[in-house]
């Protein structure tokens, strides 16, 4: 039973990876034959290439170390204020009233529209690359926190207290736990945006980091170096989502969408 | 009307045709476990209480000038068609609202308010917290034996470790069930606990909550709009209408109770009578005189 059940996991596992691996070789093909010729875009061995040297150099650790650090930063910043300011908003009416429709009309302003003003106050250095992150970041996790608290169940908040659980104790068994598959939701999508903020950040202005590194190359028609550029985007992306999903199944472990096996 | 050892009388300006039912009801004495319990002070006593909610269009009185007493001890049934205040009462006494007119005084046998505990038409279990865990909610964790014990009387213990979304409809409402009988209540309220279960379910939740109303020796008030449930469980069935009383009847059956026998059939028809306001077919035990549509009667009111 176990075994079919790991089987079958290890063929959907396999089976998900078919078209990518088949997109890779043909785009290897046409990159051999010059039906793509490298100036435009070089063929994967030749990004392999290029990849490894970068590794070689030292140059790839030390930017992507940047880059991580910047959107590991900026979306604690940006994450904590929006959850801070998300479980004030939800759970107390005056600071609702005082705060709430403040954050939303700034909401409405795009935080990349926000970019030539960043660079007049913080010129462009880290403060800037960390300031965009952070305003992207924000208004996901506030507004699903904020949504996540007012849509607690109103039923078990009044079943807890009739049971005598008050205070302290009804947010950390209650309301906290009804309202984080929301929040979790708005942490997804804001590890979403971190990247976007951040590769905009990074190509507009810097002086390391993975956006330098691609904008450098650029500069110099190394095509092959730009494309290991996107590719670690899209990975360090993917290892946050996965991060995400991690974060969901662990906390959620009681949420039926989540639960495998035995059901009665 | 007569006085009955237990049971106070019950006291409602409505008008005088089902107080004499009631008179006529009542005639044979109290119901068996009443009759036994001693004249102590009643668990819940009501005088003159109202509630009304402000709308748009003025005030809605739900419940008007309600007066009676339940019996400590006793398993009292609530019936009524939807939105004539019975879940109001209920939510009244569990003290999650207040009373807009007159009193209710709740009492244990040492004049302090006793422990009361609710429970809902959905059993409101908290999904992130394990079987046992929602068991023990507002218990010190030392009650982790005691709760495990409840579990096992409602015979869920074997479920302790897993989420309530893994369980049953049934299955959950013997968590909640379980939840509020680990507090030991002296009061238990019943909001349509088992309205949502499917018909054999309930007839074993029946069995359930009756075993353990037995042994643990709590007064019981259910709210339902099955009247066979009503005659199931209660010594005592109130019908409410238009926020008042308008039937007190006492049920004498012996328990376990048979759903089969003809006194059974024969108060479950005249209480569902009285609650469509339709002619008492007085004559039931007579096949050959009874309507064709009495076999065709829906159970379920509401």
């Amino acid at each position: 039973m176990m075994l079919v059940q790991s089987w079958k996991a290890l063929a959907r596992a396999v089976a998900s990876w078919i078209v990518p691996a088949a997109v890779v070789v043909a785009w290897q093909c046409a990159a051999n034959t010059g039906l793509l010729p490298a100036r435009v875009l070089p063929g994967p061995l030749a990004v392999l290439h290029a990849a490894w040297s970068l590794v070689q150099s030292g140059e790839m650790w030390a930017n992507v170390r940047i880059s991580a650090w910047r959107a590991i930063a900026g979306f604690f910043v940006g994450g904590g204020i929006g959850l801070l300011l998300g479980l004030l908003t939800g759970l107390s009416k005056i600071a609702d009233i005082a705060l709430d429709s403040t954050i939303q009309m700034v909401r409405n302003v795009p935080a990349l529209a926000m970019i030539p003003l960043v660079i007049l106050w913080f010129g462009i250095d880290e403060s800037a690359k960390l300031f965009l992150v952070a305003l992207g970041v924000f208004f996901p996790v506030y507004v699903n926190t904020y949504h996540g608290i007012r849509s607690v169940d109103a039923g078990l908040v009044e079943m807890a207290k009739s049971y005598g659980v008050r205070g302290f104790a009804l947010y950390r068994d209650v309301i906290l736990p009804g309202a984080l598959p929301s929040i979790l939701v708005g942490v997804r999508f804001a590890l979403g945006l971190t990247w976007v903020m951040l590769i905009v950040a990074e190509t507009v202005s810097a002086q390391a980091g993975i956006g330098y590194m691609t904008m450098n190359a650029r500069d110099f028609l190394q095509t092959d170096v730009v494309v290991v550029g996107i590719l670690l985007y899209a990975a360090l992306g993917k290892l946050a989502d996965l991060f995400a999903r991690w974060l969901e199944r662990t906390l959620l472990r009681w949420h039926p969408a989540y639960q495998s096996g035995a059901q009665a | 009307m007569r006085a009955i050892p237990g049971v106070a009388s019950f006291d409602s300006d409505c008008d005088t045709a089902p107080a004499q039912r009631v008179a006529g009801a009542r005639s044979n004495g109290a119901a068996a476990r009443v009759a036994t319990t001693p004249a102590v002070t009643p668990a819940l006593t009501l005088a003159g209480l109202g509630k009304s909610y402000g709308t748009r269009c003025g005030k809605r009185s739900v419940l008007d000038d309600l007066s009676l007493s339940i019996a400590r001890g006793s398993f009292v049934a609530i019936v009524g068609r939807s939105g004539c205040g019975k879940s109001t009462l209920l939510r009244l006494v569990a003290g999650l609202e207040t009373p807009t007119t007159g009193t209710l005084s709740l009492d244990d046998v040492a004049g302090r308010k006793p422990d009361t505990r609710i429970m809902y038409q959905e059993a409101r279990l908290l999904p992130w917290k394990t079987v046992l865990q929602n068991v023990m909610l507002g218990m010190p964790a030392s009650a982790r034996d005691e709760a495990r014990a409840v579990l096992d009387e409602v015979g869920l213990l074997s479920r302790a470790n897993d989420w309530p979304a893994q369980l049953s409809g049934g299955q959950r409402q013997r968590v909640a069930l379980a939840r509020a009988l680990v507090h030991r209540p002296q009061l238990l309220l019943l909001d349509e606990p088992l309205g949502a279960l499917d018909a054999l379910t309930r007839i074993e939740m029946h069995a359930l909550i009756e075993r353990l109303w037995k042994t643990s020796g709590f007064t019981a008030l259910i709210v339902t709009h099955d009247v066979q449930e009503a005659v199931a469980l209660g010594d005592r069935i109130l019908l409410l209408e238009e926020g008042r009383v308008a039937l007190d009847q006492a049920v004498e059956l012996e328990r376990p109770r048979v759903r089969g026998s003809t006194r059974f059939a024969e108060l479950e028809d005249s209480v569902l009578s009285r609650l469509l306001k339709r002619p008492h077919v007085a004559t039931l035990a007579d096949p050959a005189r009874q309507p064709a549509w009495i076999g065709l009667k829906r159970r379920t009111i509401g």
